[in-house]
């Protein structure tokens, strides 16, 4: 179950936020401009995040206007403040986004600084950028934590925004803010309030339990959702979160299920005795492309998500597997070894004008449109798997990884970051991975266990 | 466990042998005379005080076929050749023999592909197995497949060998 965050205009500059009155708008989306970059000044190309990565950005704690209990911490919303401000400068951090300074190694503004921020203590810091907040308990114990990005050059500030959260959803108002500062500087569209599905491995090479399990885009909130009796594999979040497609050896042959995260049941997506593997949706949710085997030949099919009659895509000889929707639903791209090895297509969202993309030499196999449809990453198999990003067209390769084995790459929500696995040779061992479109920062995701297969979702609303 | 055993096995025949660029090309005598013991170790389903070989079991397939329940395949190849052909007319010399069995094949790849397609070509192994066992007189509502892709290596490593071993189609008599 996803608790909506309702979306807060914290009110004029100068009014402190003890005073700032809330509106709780029934809309699901966050009071935030459109995602139109193009009023950020610092908007940069991908190639080029220098100018806004040196950026220092100074997160000291959170003030609280007294100190109140509530269910999200043990010490009440003064020390829930400090966590806050840990979440947000990790969350910049570990992605290599900015120089964060966080409230550790910071003087603590008290609550009526927030909106008036003592200048003088922070502009001897080397850091070109402040952010303070507040967060409060409601009569009903919700919690409203407000956010606050100010220029510490110009004394001005940049942007602001509240949200009104439950108390176990407090991690999710610290990555709203982390989103907020991220879009201001950047430009780009946010991605920190989001989530993973991934599968989780532990044991031996040659007795591998696989485990479907979901965290949140930090890692935090990690849940095990299969028990491993069943080998899962290759799972995607629904664009609405409500429900995962994946794979599972549940009857001992491979069949797609959906299952439903608030009721716990699954149910199969096609109802054949052939097997089915690769699912995927389509950006609006309402379809489900998944690949069938029937006499050795593979398929792609898709087929409502409500369940219905399925329809085939593909038609030759050979394996057609995967397949990911342009961010429009009007196309398909995906794998097919008609020409002799796995190599990448495009098609029409009916199958209709299917052709190669790929010429580049070795295999190309798993590829993801990215959200913003600019891009293609897959896996380009040449001695050893590395990912890499095109254009749709095939066009503008460029290797992101470099190791033995890297393989199935996720977009982040906005199509900057992407995440894929490692696998260790010899070993085996698996571990969830991102590298960001320069290819210059990578690092590995921590996970409880063995990971693999990770699928990104949408920014919650 | 008995495809475990028998990998192993053929692992070390393979050092012997030496191995070409398809796994184990000539089938390897077991290195002992098959033992009661032998059998039950690698027979599940066969358990029992007296640990004897029921014939038309799974344990008798395995004992009667000496490896010759596998077959293997070339990197990213599901074609049969002729020593898939000598296994695959063994095993269906057996299932002749007890027409009342049916059997599961299991396809196999290696660690070096993505998980998707090997998933596709691992199927793709098993049904060639299957339509080859089919062109021999085995009825085909006897036989049915399943595709493990890359998720049940028997060969541990990482390098050539291992992989030729994996890349493999296995049946499975149903007692």
């Amino acid at each position: 179950m996803i608790l909506r965050l309702a979306a807060v205009v914290l009110l004029a500059l100068g009014s402190i936020p003890a005073a700032a009155q809330q509106v709780e708008s029934e809309a699901p989306s966050v009071a935030i401009e459109g995602e139109a970059p193009a009023a950020g000044p610092l908007r940069v190309t991908v190639t080029d995040v220098s100018a806004w990565q040196d950026l220092g950005i100074a997160i000291p704690a959170f003030a609280t206007p007294a100190n109140a209990s509530t269910p999200a911490h043990l010490d009440g919303t003064g020390a829930l403040g400090q966590e806050l401000a840990r979440v947000i400068t990790a969350d910049l951090r570990n992605n290599g986004l900015f120089r964060p300074i966080g409230p550790d190694a910071l003087p603590r503004p008290p609550f009526p600084e927030i909106t008036s921020p003592a200048w003088s203590t922070w502009d001897s810091r080397g850091t070109e950028m402040l952010v303070h907040g507040f967060v409060r308990a409601e009569r009903d114990g919700r919690l409203t934590v407000g956010c606050y990005l100010y220029d510490i050059a110009l004394t001005e500030e940049l942007v602001r925004e509240g949200w009104v959260v439950q108390p176990a959803d407090w991690r999710r108002a610290a990555h709203k803010c982390a989103d907020l500062i991220y879009s201001r500087l950047s430009g780009e569209s946010p991605f920190f309030d989001s989530k993973i599905a991934y599968i989780a491995e532990t044991g031996p090479k040659d007795n591998r339990i696989k485990r479907l399990a979901i965290m949140d885009s930090d890692g935090a909130n990690h849940r095990f959702i299969t028990n491993g009796q069943a080998t899962a594999l290759t799972p995607r979040y629904s664009p609405d979160y409500q429900s995962i497609v994946y794979l599972s050896y549940l009857n001992g042959n491979p069949r797609i299920y959906i299952y439903d995260i608030g009721t716990g049941q699954q149910r199969l997506v096609a109802q054949n005795n052939n097997p089915t593997f690769a699912p995927r949706w389509s950006p609006d949710g309402r379809w489900i492309l998944y690949s069938m085997a029937v006499g050795g030949n593979t398929d792609i099919y898709r087929v409502p998500a409500s369940g219905g009659q399925s329809e085939r895509l593909t038609d030759t000889p050979g394996i057609d597997v995967g397949g990911s929707y342009s961010p429009d639903g009007s196309r398909i791209v995906f794998e097919s070894d008609r020409s002799g090895s796995q190599q990448v297509y495009v098609m029409n969202a009916d199958g209709s004008n299917q052709r190669r993309i790929t010429f580049f030499g070795g295999r190309s196999a798993t590829p993801e449109w990215s959200p913003r449809g600019d891009q293609v990453a897959f896996t380009h198999i040449s001695g050893s798997f590395r990912v890499a990003v095109m254009s749709p067209d095939g066009r503008n390769l460029r290797h992101l990884t470099d190791s033995w084995q890297d393989e199935a790459p996720t977009w982040a929500p906005n199509g900057r970051i992407i995440q894929f696995f490692r696998t260790t040779r010899n070993s085996g061992e698996t571990s969830l991975w991102q590298v960001d479109l320069t290819g210059r920062n990578e690092r590995r995701l921590p996970t409880p266990v063995g990971a693999s297969d990770p699928a990104w979702g949408p920014v919650l609303p | 466990m008995p495809r475990i055993l028998i990998a192993t096995l053929l692992a070390g025949s393979c050092a012997l042998a030496g191995c070409a660029s398809k796994a184990p090309k000539e089938l390897p005598e077991q290195p002992v005379s098959v033992t009661p013991q032998g059998q039950a170790t690698g027979t599940p389903g066969s358990g029992g005080a007296e640990r004897t070989i029921i014939p038309g079991s799974n344990a008798d397939f395995l004992q009667q076929l000496r490896g010759r329940n596998v077959i293997f395949f070339d990197t990213d190849k599901f074609d049969i050749d002729s020593a898939d052909s000598a296994s695959l007319r063994a095993q269906a010399e057996w299932l002749l023999r007890y027409p009342s069995k049916r059997a599961t094949i299991e396809g196999h790849c290696d660690e070096r592909g993505t998980r998707d397609y090997n998933i596709a070509l691992g199927e793709r192994r098993a049904n060639a197995a299957k339509n080859y066992l089919v062109s021999l007189g085995i009825d085909a509502g006897r036989l049915a497949t399943v595709s493990h892709g890359k998720e049940r290596p028997v060969a541990l490593g990482s390098n050539e060998q291992a992989w030729s071993q994996n890349r493999r189609a296995a049946t499975i008599t149903i007692d």
